[in-house]
């Protein structure tokens, strides 16, 4: 297993945790779809610091590379928290097309950053940090804390 | 703009809308043909307004799309660099729009200069398109079944504007060519190898993405260029070696399994979707693929079924066929795309110029929803007109000026995008200005 599978099965489990919360909102089940989008945003968050405090300071000192890919990722990931809270703020009010609004467009976003990530950063760490890190150990960790 | 950062290789947000915005109008343009021309325009294939018409619709609205969307689609998918956006826009988009219209009534007015001038332009236009696209493609640091479907894809773009051209001049009598062998050669590279390649590449992206379907099989995108690149050199072998009737339909065949099988498999990952919520791209993206098995099935009628022994005798068949091709399977797909990334475009671009502080509306107030189930609802409409059209010929003006009216729609729901785009960009702007030292 790469250094980053983990990561990888992980954006798939978040995408379900999303799907479901979407259709629970739109549904108008605001019971159902409040408990899964707590789920869906705390697994997102644990996802985004795992990145951000584990894997990418390492790719960073390993290839001191500080200002490329992995500054890209970080303001993707200020975009996404910025959406959640739009969401979460629909979801207070339940604002059925706020929610719609911006659910669709974390979706895409969301969608884009993880091919970037999958494709083309994922690879690059893993040739460069493939035993420095244990983003395994990182993830769950943060997850126990959600 | 948002400090430090660099804008990641996506071009402006002109560069494609510049094309997005052009390719209804000419369905608008061939919807009023269609209506002016009436019942004799669909008699068959090769009258002038069904070529004009054709044109219209795969030059004009279909290539328009397809090229400013692969302008935003190879950056982002590919991570390769396209050279100089801005001006290979700048340039194509122009040339192609005044090429395809010299083209369109070229086929009018018959086999004179505006034809030859319309041919020329397209050409040229195309051809600094592909090398441009090409290098980009071919640094690709990406690897995946997408970049190989493109690669094969622009291969077939080169393919179908030469066999144009040539046909072009043997239309005017310059050179002597097999006319209708060669169109047939020309249509299969243009619809079977760039057309549906690129959007096969495209839905290896996009359909896991918007609907969080499950990935497309490997074994699909592994066969699918090399399958139809292999079906279309066989077919244009008929030009070379004269290949027997019943040859070809065998290898129409070859071509028609690995469509529908494209079509059988996109529909089966949208059924597996894990995302349930109403979706006017998916509906679209639906319709289309149904549309594309629609193809198969007649096709395969038109081989087999009496009295009509081989493809190319059937006119009735060629005329369906194309319908559902031009209008069901592409047009539909390609405007559920654009309804999925008009809006990302528009909040994507906003986003990055107000940075953090000023969040742009969210993709749904982008274009509204209602806007655009309405154009799909017509969009529908429109292609059950012109199918009805072609065994019931009274209808072919109702159904032309359906169609006319669904791109309208389109138009209007594109433009009113790009409002909430410059009226919030203005925002941001003055904003800024506000906020400027001094």
């Amino acid at each position: 297993m790469s250094t980053t599978e983990v990561l990888h099965h992980h954006h798939k489990h978040c995408d379900e945790l999303f799907a479901d919360a979407e259709a629970a909102a739109l549904k108008g089940d605001w019971e159902v779809g409040g408990e899964g989008f707590a789920r869906f945003r705390g697994e997102l968050l644990a996802h985004f610091s795992t990145e951000e405090e584990v894997l990418f300071p390492a790719f960073e000192a390993a290839t001191g590379m500080s200002g490329g890919p992995t500054q890209m990722m970080r303001f993707e990931h200020s975009q996404m928290r910025e959406l959640l809270e739009q969401m979460q703020a629909a979801l207070e009010q339940r604002g059925r097309d706020a929610f719609a609004g911006a659910a669709e467009t974390l979706l895409v976003l969301m969608q884009q950053h993880n091919m970037k990530e999958e494709n083309i950063l994922y690879p690059m760490c893993n040739r460069t940090v493939a035993d420095t890190v244990d983003v395994a150990a990182g993830l769950r960790e943060r997850l126990e804390r959600v | 703009m948002h400090p430090n950062m660099s804008f990641e290789q996506a071009p402006p947000v002109w560069v494609p809308y510049r094309f997005f915005l052009t390719a209804p109008l000419f369905g608008i343009v061939a919807g009023l043909l269609l209506a002016w021309a009436g019942p004799a325009a669909l008699t068959s294939r090769w009258t002038p307004e069904a070529l004009a018409l054709t044109h219209l619709l795969v030059a004009g609205f279909m290539l328009q799309a397809m090229c400013g969307a692969l302008l935003q689609f190879v950056p982002v998918a590919a991570g390769a660099n396209i050279w100089r956006p801005g001006l290979v826009a700048g340039l194509v988009h122009p040339m192609l729009a005044v090429g395809v219209s010299l083209l369109a009534a070229g086929f009018l007015a018959g086999p004179g200069p505006w034809l030859a001038a319309g041919a020329g332009l397209i050409v040229t236009a195309l051809s600094g398109y592909v090398i441009v696209v090409g290098v980009a493609l071919l640094r690709a640091p990406v690897k995946g079944a997408t970049i190989v479907a493109l690669r094969v894809a622009l291969l077939a773009l080169v393919v179908t504007y030469g066999f144009g051209f040539t046909l072009v001049q043997g239309l005017r009598g310059s050179v002597g060519v097999p006319l209708v062998e060669m169109t047939n050669v020309h249509a299969a590279w243009g619809l079977g190898g760039w057309s549906l390649l690129l959007l096969s590449g495209v839905s290896y992206y996009v359909v896991p993405m918007f609907q969080l379907t499950p990935a497309y099989p490997a074994w699909l995108g592994r066969m699918l260029p090399w399958g139809l690149l292999a079906v279309l050199l066989l077919w244009a072998s008929r030009l070379l070696t004269g290949l027997a009737e019943g040859w070809l339909s065998w290898i129409l065949l070859a071509g028609m399994a690995l469509a529908g099988g494209f079509a059988v498999v996109t529909l089966r990952l949208q059924a597996k979707r894990r995302r349930r919520v109403p979706d006017v791209t998916l509906t679209f993206f639906r319709g289309g693929m149904v549309s594309l098995l629609a193809v198969v099935v007649a096709v395969v009628a038109a081989i087999a079924v009496p009295p009509a022994p081989t493809f190319s005798e059937a006119p009735a068949w060629a005329v369906t066929i194309g319908i559902l091709l031009f209008v069901g399977l592409f047009i539909s797909v390609i405007t559920g795309m654009l309804y999925k990334i008009v809006p990302f475009l528009n909040w994507l671009h906003l986003q990055r110029l107000g940075g953090l502080t000023i969040m742009p509306p969210n993709m749904k107030e982008m274009i509204p929803e209602r806007g655009m189930v309405g154009q799909m609802r017509l969009h529908f409409v429109s292609l059950a007109a012109l199918l009805l059209a072609v065994a019931w010929p009274p209808l072919t003006v109702v159904a032309g000026l359906l169609f006319a009216a669904s791109c309208v729609w389109l138009e209007w729901n594109l433009l009113s995008a790009v409002r909430v785009y410059v009226d919030f960009r203005d925002r941001i702007l003055a904003a800024d200005a506000c906020h400027a030292p001094g």
